[in-house]
Order: structure tokens, then C-alpha cells, then sequence
């Protein structure tokens, strides 16, 4: 694992959210995974802070199967998403230890029907090294406007 | 085309037994009508006394479209005002909360005023000598609303003089924000945490309906709370205990009969709850001392008492739903006719563990956020709603469900949990609050 493999990791994460690979995206997280977006500016605490989401893998197997259920009707259209990223920046990298962290300016668009909604932030990665493959222990985003009121959010950043 | 301004008469016609006339939903005027009469005649939450602390303290909200502003005095009172300067109607607060010192000072052309809302100074004050501007309503500082109220560290507004007291117009609805409280072992709640802010592109009363509306859980939240059922299923085989947040999102699905027997209550003016003698917010896992805690305050039978009461949703009409069991309050802010702002608030219960706060503000992250999955259910069937009542094949909503046509309007009653009396009873309310201010406002 070196700093060309966590890069490359960052920018497949992105790729396969873009072309809806639901599936092969959540294996890339570990069992103890969080996929948190905070409400408040450099927040501190998932917890006892209130976020806008703070999932484990279970929660987050419920939105991905959700997103195919022939009842979701907010999924009728389906949405779909854009990821542009900048070149992540490495901001802690062991490579004997198997671990790394990023973080990433994005922008990112959702779209559903005639509707199109643009954010901007950053996403910061902790990974991990589990039998030769990385995986994802923390993505946290963190949105310009976190405070602002959006209306529906239904795929991921 | 104006038909609805100054014609009672026509806004009276919009709200028949069992129906409403799509018009309420979708007609700018109507809107506009809300605003000017219904909105400033009603009480409306504007926020929490734990929100101000301190001195110089204050928060901003709005009535209606109407921005106002609450401050804490250096001698410890709250004031309401109206934000707005006297001078040119610059907001004077820009900001949700904030601490302004001494006094506050519009950032265009520095007229100050103190935290009561008297004005304390204008430059260059000569300039006025001789113009009457004490005759006038700028000399007298920040304008007042109406009426104000703090109950129990809840603060409400009216804009308008007259109309109902604040007790005769909640009446015994007060319960639930009772019961809120008294789940505290202190009797204290306090906001820690800006609001869930959450935007829908439906009018107001939409989410207002919805939520006495216990014939829509398990149909539209089938493809979130239902999933969420079978993923635990089959993920959580051979685990001991549910997880908090299978726990939250599991009782949507709660069959009909649940919600039949779980009954829904009604007052006068409006209010009403659903959730009475049962509700999906009644079989969370206890938290350890908690009850204990609670036994110690206010003694073992009064203790079960506050504990035993598991409201579902509480209306507050027109626009504030209060969720006791898991404290969250939401506030329904209306934007435009087809436009609402959705503000969900978690409180702490002062005194309880802090797993109680973990478990509101999981709730509301769950359910009233924009990346809620219960919440984009619920957006969905308010939006096609908005859509599909620009139809002419029927100008009318259906809220005939169990209805009785001995049901009497503005008493308090107790009936099956899938009626739609609720929403009935809020229609009245609108329609005699609507009604009744535009009459005042013609005969003035």
C-alpha cells in the first residue's frame, strides 16, 4: 500500500457511487464503518452533536437496498450523481501499519427528474488495511453549507 | 384574480365537513391570506428560554413571513419584538441566535436601542429637533408584538391585539408540552443544538396533516422502515439486542390495527395528537437510572404516570408539532404557497443520561433530515400531492375517514387512532381563525 494505491482508492470510491455500483461501493467499507456528515462547523461529536447522518454498515446496506425497492417511491425517477473531486491530499499515510488518511475537495451534483442540486465540501477518508485491501473505517463530509435547509439528499457524497 | 381577499365567505366555502377545496393548498392568494390573517391572530412558537441564557441574548424567528425577535434583558426578562428598525426596516438581527451586549445598534445607520426595544440613541440627533418625531411610532424603539407568552420556558407570540388568551386558546393541548417537560427529573429542557433544517416544496399544511396521519406509515415508509426491518433480519441473525436504531425505525411499520387501537385525541381550536393509549414511541429500551431518577423527583406513581404517557405527534395548530416521548419539537415555517422550511429541534432532558439526547438527535437525523430516508417517503407524497392538485378532474381533498356527523367541532374527544378527525379539527380551526380575522380586519 503506498500513497498511489490510497489516491486511486479515493478516486474508485467516487467512480463507482457515479455509475451507481451500489453494491461493489459499500464492500470497500469496513464492518466498523461510520459514513458521517456533520451539522455543525469542525464538529467534534457524532453523537451527542446533532449530524445530518452517522450510519454503520447496517444502515447503510438499508439505504443501498432501499434504493432498488420497487416501493421507494421517491426513486421513481431514480436520482443519479456526479462526483468532481481535486487530487486528494494525504494527511497521514503508514504504510507499514496499512493505514491512511485523506481528505478531498469535492463537488458534488445530484440530480432527480428535472431538478438539480449542487454541493460543495470536503470528504476526508480513514482507512485501513484489512488482507491486502484497504477499506473505509471513517468518511466524514463535510458541506460549505451544512446549516443550510436542503431538501432531499437520497444518494451519497 | 382576487377572490378570496375580503370575502370571508368564499375562504369559509374552501372547508366543508369531510372535504377541503384544493384551493388551500395551492392558491397564492389564500397564502397571502394566511399570512396577513390567519398567522398574526394565532400563537406561534417562536422558540425556547434556554435558547437565552444570558443578557444581550437573543434568537430571531418568524411568524408567518413575519421576522421577530427575542431578546433577554440586563434584568433578566424576555422581550418580543418585531425585527425591523424603526428608521428604514433594516432586520436589526441577522442571525439565528447571538449576544448583543447591552444593547443593539442597526448596522445601517446606527440607531441603538436597548434589550426592552426602547430606543437609546440616534446620531445626530438635532437633525430630528423640531420634526415631531416623537408623534411618530420610530421615536418609540423596537415595536412590540402584540402578546407574548412564556410557558414553561416555551415562548409563543401573537401579532395581532385581541382574539384568544393564551390558555383559552391551548387549553388542555398544554399537556403534552407538560409531559415533555416533566420527563425531565429536574422539569427542565434545554436546546443545545441548532435545528434540522429541511427544506419541501409542498405547502405547510401538507406536513401539518401528515402527522396525525397513521394510515400512511406502513404504505409510504414501507421502502425505508420496512428495509430497514429485513436488513436487520437478515443481518442481525443471532444478535441479543436491537439496535437504538432498529428500535426508531421498525414501529413505522406497526400494522393498522396498532394504530386503531392506539387512538387519537382532539381539542378545540385546532390541536389534537395522535398516540393515546399506545404509540410507536412507546417500547424504546430503558435506560439505566433513569427511571429511578425519575422515581426519586416526583415519587413512584407520578413517576409512571409522565412515563406512561407515549404521544405519538402533538399539534400545536397552526403550525408546531411536539414529539414528548423522544423531545423533539418541529416547526412547519411557511415560505410560499408551495414552500416550507421544516425546523426540527432536539431538546435534553436536564438531569436524564445522556442517552436520552443520543436517542432524539438519532431520531431526528433519521426522520426530519434531508438525508432522511423516512423523510424523502414523506417529501415524495407531498410533492406529487402539490403536483396533482393542479388537476380540474377534482377540486376537492378527501378527510372522510370515520367520520361521524355528530362529531362536534372545538371539544375535546378521544377516538379510533386511523380517523381523520385531526385533520378535520384543523380545518375548522383554519377556517375560524381565517375567517374571523378577515371579518375583524373589515370591520376596523
Amino acid at each position: 500500500m503506498n500513497r498511489k494505491d490510497v489516491i486511486d482508492f479515493i478516486y474508485n470510491e467516487a467512480d463507482l457511487l457515479d455509475r451507481m455500483q451500489w453494491q461493489s461501493w459499500i464492500e470497500l467499507y469496513h464492518p466498523d464503518a461510520r459514513y458521517w456528515m456533520p451539522l455543525e462547523w469542525q464538529q467534534t461529536d457524532p453523537v451527542l452533536q446533532p449530524s445530518l447522518m452517522y450510519e454503520d454498515l447496517l444502515l447503510l446496506k438499508v439505504r443501498v437496498e432501499r434504493l432498488a425497492g420497487e416501493r421507494t417511491f421517491s426513486q421513481k425517477p431514480k436520482s443519479r450523481c456526479h462526483h468532481l473531486l481535486q487530487a486528494p491530499q494525504l494527511t497521514a499515510l503508514d504504510e507499514a501499519a496499512g493505514t491512511a488518511s485523506t481528505r478531498t475537495s469535492f463537488i458534488y451534483t445530484e440530480t432527480r427528474g428535472d431538478v438539480l442540486e449542487r454541493f460543495s465540501g470536503w470528504a476526508s477518508h480513514d482507512l485501513v488495511t484489512v488482507d491486502g485491501a484497504l477499506r473505509i473505517k471513517l468518511k466524514r463530509i463535510d458541506l460549505i453549507n451544512f446549516d443550510a435547509p436542503f431538501s432531499n439528499i437520497q444518494l451519497f457524497m | 384574480m382576487a377572490q378570496y381577499t375580503g370575502n370571508a365567505e368564499a375562504v369559509s366555502a374552501l372547508v366543508r365537513d369531510t372535504e377541503v377545496h384544493r384551493d388551500v393548498y395551492v392558491d397564492r392568494e389564500i397564502f397571502e391570506l394566511e399570512m396577513e390573517h390567519l398567522f398574526p391572530s394565532t400563537w406561534i412558537y417562536i422558540g425556547h428560554a434556554s435558547q437565552l441564557p444570558n443578557p444581550g441574548d437573543f434568537i430571531t424567528a418568524t411568524v408567518g413571513r413575519q421576522p421577530v425577535l427575542a431578546t433577554r434583558h440586563s434584568n433578566g426578562t424576555i422581550h418580543v419584538f418585531h425585527n425591523r428598525c424603526p428608521h428604514k426596516g433594516v432586520k436589526i438581527a441577522s442571525e439565528a441566535c447571538g449576544n448583543t451586549g447591552k444593547f443593539f445598534r442597526c448596522p445601517y445607520h446606527a440607531w441603538s436601542f436597548k434589550t426592552d426595544g426602547s430606543l437609546l440613541a440616534i446620531p445626530l440627533k438635532k437633525g430630528y429637533d423640531n420634526t415631531g418625531l416623537n408623534e411618530v411610532q420610530a421615536s418609540e424603539g423596537l415595536a412590540k408584538v402584540a402578546e407574548f407568552r412564556v410557558y414553561r420556558d416555551f415562548l409563543f407570540a401573537k401579532l395581532k391585539p385581541g382574539g384568544l388568551s393564551f390558555e383559552d386558546f391551548f387549553g388542555e393541548s398544554l399537556s403534552t408540552i407538560d409531559n415533555m417537560i416533566d420527563r425531565s427529573p429536574e422539569g427542565q429542557l434545554r436546546i443545545e443544538a441548532t435545528p434540522i433544517r429541511y427544506m419541501h416544496t409542498c405547502n405547510w399544511k401538507m406536513l401539518v396533516e401528515n402527522q396525525t396521519d397513521t394510515c400512511h406509515p406502513m404504505v409510504a415508509h414501507e421502502s425505508s422502515a420496512g428495509t430497514a426491518i429485513k436488513v436487520w433480519e437478515r443481518e442481525g441473525a443471532g444478535s441479543t439486542e436491537t439496535p437504538m436504531a432498529v428500535q426508531l425505525y421498525a414501529p413505522f411499520m406497526s400494522p393498522y390495527e396498532f394504530y386503531e387501537k392506539a387512538g387519537l385525541r382532539v381539542w378545540a381550536n385546532g390541536h389534537g395528537h395522535s398516540g393515546v393509549a399506545n404509540s410507536i414511541h412507546a417500547d424504546y429500551s430503558d435506560i439505566p437510572g433513569y427511571f429511578d431518577s425519575m422515581v426519586a423527583a416526583y415519587g413512584g406513581t407520578r413517576a409512571r404516570e409522565i412515563l406512561g404517557d407515549v404521544r405519538h405527534n402533538s399539534i400545536y395548530f397552526p403550525n408546531l408539532l411536539v414529539k414528548a416521548p423522544v423531545q423533539i419539537i418541529r416547526n412547519f415555517i411557511p415560505i410560499a404557497v408551495d414552500k416550507t422550511l421544516v425546523e426540527s429541534w432536539v431538546f435534553r432532558l436536564v438531569g436524564a443520561p445522556d442517552k436520552f439526547y443520543e436517542r432524539a438527535l438519532m431520531y431526528n437525523r433519521f426522520i426530519n433530515a434531508p438525508t432522511s430516508i423516512v423523510g424523502h417517503d414523506d417529501l415524495e407524497m407531498y410533492e406529487r400531492a402539490q403536483e396533482g392538485l393542479n388537476s380540474d378532474g377534482n377540486q376537492w381533498v378527501n378527510l372522510q375517514r370515520l367520520y361521524d356527523e355528530d362529531e362536534e367541532a372545538d371539544v375535546t374527544a378521544v377516538i379510533n387512532g386511523t380517523s381523520e378527525r385531526q385533520m378535520r379539527n384543523q380545518f375548522h380551526a383554519w377556517k375560524k381563525f381565517m375567517t374571523g380575522a378577515m371579518q375583524e380586519g373589515a370591520a376596523a
